[in-house]
């Protein structure tokens, strides 16, 4: 049994981990979750990269998720942002073109042109 | 929307939008009272009550990027197709409460569907985020807490999406065990 200290120390370690994770992490990884998103499918293209990213052992992309970006018709829409600070959105991505953007983008670092939407 | 879960994402996206950093969603089946009710009370910036007074009728919204809102409406539309209801309270600075009930067995009520695939994910997409899951039957009650999947990463020393699988599970299998609508 832990006692509340120790829930507490691993509760600022787990912290103070994710911070480290944020500030080294080389890519970040945007799905859309705003009510279009979610009927076109969101979550499962979220649980698609997250599944891919732990099948590549992969340490250096952050994922989190954002609300409605305002382009309700290219929904699911996956922004990946960048060592270099720009934003590849990806529009209209199922489970598959997700997991193409975890193994061809985030590993290989080759944007999948067919399913940019917007770049910038 | 197909199902329930899919609506407690999109309602705990508004959440996450006004800046919450504490988040509860619970979920109370009662056969007895053929109810199933559903509140997600968070703490971020709330709702003027003027917003509040317009903001379930689907032609509103605060964003700039779109002139409709409709996640609280559509649940709305939802809520009052199995004779149910929703109702929101909130305070500015202090967070929000929605209220939302269905009659259980109505047959147009959504199931509750993946919501270990929608608790799993807002988890880790928010991991910043204190999620509080609480789903009470005549039979049961089950928890889960972001804590955890926290505790696990410090522990195992893992990224947090090793962890997505895993936590998807111990939700649906926590839930099954208890539950008439999942
Ligand atoms: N939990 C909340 N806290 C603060 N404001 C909220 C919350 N939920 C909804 N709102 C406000 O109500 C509006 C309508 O929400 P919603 O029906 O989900 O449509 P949308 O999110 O697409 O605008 C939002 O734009 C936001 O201003
Ligand atoms: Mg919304």
């Amino acid at each position: 049994m832990k006692t509340l200290a120790d829930l507490r120390e691993i509760r600022e370690k787990a912290k103070r981990e994710m911070a480290q994770r944020e500030q080294t992490a080389r890519y970040r990884i945007v799905v859309a979750m705003g009510t279009c998103g979610i009927a076109a499918g969101a979550r499962s293209v979220m649980s698609a990269i997250l599944d891919e990213l732990n099948k590549r052992h992969i340490t250096d992309t952050v994922v989190t998720q954002t609300g409605c970006l305002g382009y309700c018709d290219q929904e699911p829409l996956v922004q990946v942002m960048q060592p270099d600070q720009t934003t590849i959105t990806y529009g209209k991505v199922t489970p598959e073109v997700a997991r193409a953007v975890v193994s061809e983008h985030i590993v290989n670092h080759k944007i999948i042109t067919n399913h940019v939407f917007l770049q910038k | 929307m197909r199902e329930l879960a899919l609506h407690i994402l999109d309602i705990v996206t508004n959440s996450i939008e006004a800046q919450a950093s504490r988040i509860i969603i619970a979920v109370d089946e009662s056969v007895r009272d053929n109810r199933l009710r559903i509140r997600i009370k968070d703490n971020g910036r709330g709702m003027s009550q003027e917003l509040i007074d317009r903001v379930l009728d689907p032609f509103v919204t605060t964003r700039t990027t779109r002139p409709v809102g409709m996640g609280l409406s559509l649940l709305l539309q939802a809520a009052t197709d199995c004779e149910g209801g929703l109702k929101i309270s909130s305070a500015l600075g202090r967070g929000t409460l929605v209220d939302v009930h269905f009659k259980l067995n109505s047959l147009n009520r959504m199931p509750l569907g993946e919501i270990g695939a929608t608790l799993s994910n807002l988890c880790i997409a928010s991991p910043d985020i204190h999620f509080y899951y609480r789903h009470s039957t005549d039979s049961g009650r089950f928890v889960f807490d972001s804590f955890w999947l926290l505790a696990q990463m410090a522990a195992r020393n893992c990224m947090l999406y090793t962890l997505a699988g895993e936590s998807e599970q111990r939700i649906r299998e926590g839930v099954l065990a208890i539950s008439s609508v999942a």
